[in-house]
């Protein structure tokens, strides 16, 4: 690497003024005085502290020239009694960290990281010189901005689809489509509902967000709907006709005699309909046999009953 | 350059001083070995922190405050150096007077 000692002495043209004024101290000041002078001035002027001020640095220059001459008793003495000029005096190199600063050696000192320009970064100061947005000349159209909603709905709604009134914050009101088959969290965009534009500009849209509550007996999965059926023991013993609820509406549909607890019927196209190209979901009804209040025949009957084929629940089967 | 040339060449500057200023971060140097390796950069900012040790009795416990707006207000400079010369390469002289109108009627 170059050497740079002893660097930049007198790279300045010097002007002869005269120390004591530079410093602003009078010309019986003591050592401590034309120290503290220094300083005060130092603090100001420093140009690494006032980069690309040619002023701050120029009078940093006569200023640390006239300290170095001032500091030194022995070279003050002799500028006192006229022996030396104030140009007569060697000087220590400029300070010059600006320079390395500023140019590619300064990354190594950098706060931003690798020095990139991500809009992470710098994205406060230049997002706008780069997208546009806040430059000069005549104004701009620009689209409104894009408002977000949420929308509770039941699940019946959800997956038959409805319309549902929603009155915004600005007092309007958007009759929102639901579409039939949507679900829980889905998002709908209702185009030019939202903030208006500027000078001109389209309106935003609106963002309606779908929340689907849960419903107490269907629950949803894909386009297929789950249904606890509750049946009585003899609808499920003896078989027979029951009514089913579907999101539809209720349909009949008959139990095989013997069908026990937990035994699932199919019911084809009775789940979340047909929509956006998804053909009509199943229902799948699962039995749950209910006993009912206590009753004095039935149990009179079971205490006499003898099973044809005793069997025990809890054990796994024979086969 | 290594440690024993930096600290001939920064007057007021001890050994111990520009350790612990390596240390503390505040110069960065490459190492190879184990050796520091200081750069232009590095012996101007040891002489700026000695500066302001010294003569503006900035003491060690102000001195990550100091550096670090320093180093911020370094790092927008040279963004704006960057800038400018983007503009010198990439934007039309009209454009480029337009800008500089532009920024006069601010008082920029």
């Amino acid at each position: 690497m170059r050497f740079r000692w002893p660097l930049t002495a007198r790279r300045w043209p010097l002007r002869l003024d005269d120390p004591y004024k530079t410093l602003g101290v009078a010309k019986d000041a003591s050592q401590a005085d034309i120290r503290r002078a220094y300083r005060k001035l130092a603090k100001k002027h420093h140009p690494d502290l006032n980069p690309g001020n040619a002023k701050a640095e120029d009078i940093f220059k006569r200023v640390s020239a006239a300290n170095e001459l001032l500091s030194d008793a022995k070279t003050r003495g002799q500028f006192d009694r006229g022996e030396i000029d104030a140009a007569g005096h060697e000087r220590a190199p400029e300070p010059d960290y600006r320079n390395h600063a500023e140019g590619d050696a300064g990354r190594r000192y950098s706060r931003a990281g690798a020095g990139g320009w991500s809009d992470e970064e710098f994205g406060d100061l230049f997002s706008s010189m780069f997208n546009g947005a806040g430059r000069a000349g005549p104004p701009r159209p620009t689209r409104g901005q894009d408002e977000h909603y949420a929308l509770q709905t039941s699940f019946l709604d959800a997956v038959n689809g409805t319309t549902s009134r929603l009155t915004l914050p600005d007092g309007r009101t958007l009759d929102v489509k639901i579409p039939p088959g949507s679900a829980d969290g889905q998002t709908l965009r209702l185009h030019d509902q939202g903030e208006p534009g500027q000078n001109g500009g389209p309106r935003g849209d609106a963002l309606i967000e779908i929340h689907v509550a849960p419903h107490p007996f269907f629950t949803r999965e894909g386009q297929d709907i789950r249904l606890e059926l509750p049946v009585t023991l003899a609808e499920a013993v003896l078989g027979g006709p029951v009514e089913v609820p579907t999101p539809a509406g209720p349909v009949r549909m008959t139990i095989a005699p013997g069908s026990d607890s937990g035994t699932q019927f199919r019911l084809r196209g009775r789940g979340v309909p047909a929509h956006g190209g998804l053909t009509a979901g199943q229902l799948y009804a699962k039995l749950r046999v209910v006993i009912g209040p206590p009753d004095a025949a039935l149990t009179d009957f079971l205490r006499a009953w003898k099973p044809e084929h005793p069997v025990s629940p809890r054990q796994a089967p024979s086969k | 350059m290594n440690i024993e040339i930096v600290v001939a060449q920064v007057p007021g500057l001890q050994r111990p001083d520009l350790e612990r200023w390596v240390a503390n971060e505040w110069v960065k140097p490459d190492q190879h070995d184990g050796e520091y390796e200081f750069y232009d950069i590095d012996v101007a900012r040891a002489r700026l922190i000695r500066d302001l040790r010294d003569e503006m009795e900035v003491n060690e416990a102000a001195l990550p405050v100091v550096l670090s707006l320093l180093d911020q207000l370094y790092d927008l400079r040279r963004r704006m150096h960057e800038i400018s010369d983007a503009i010198d390469h990439t934007v039309p002289e009209e454009v480029r007077q337009k800008l500089a109108a532009h920024l006069a009627k601010r008082g920029g």
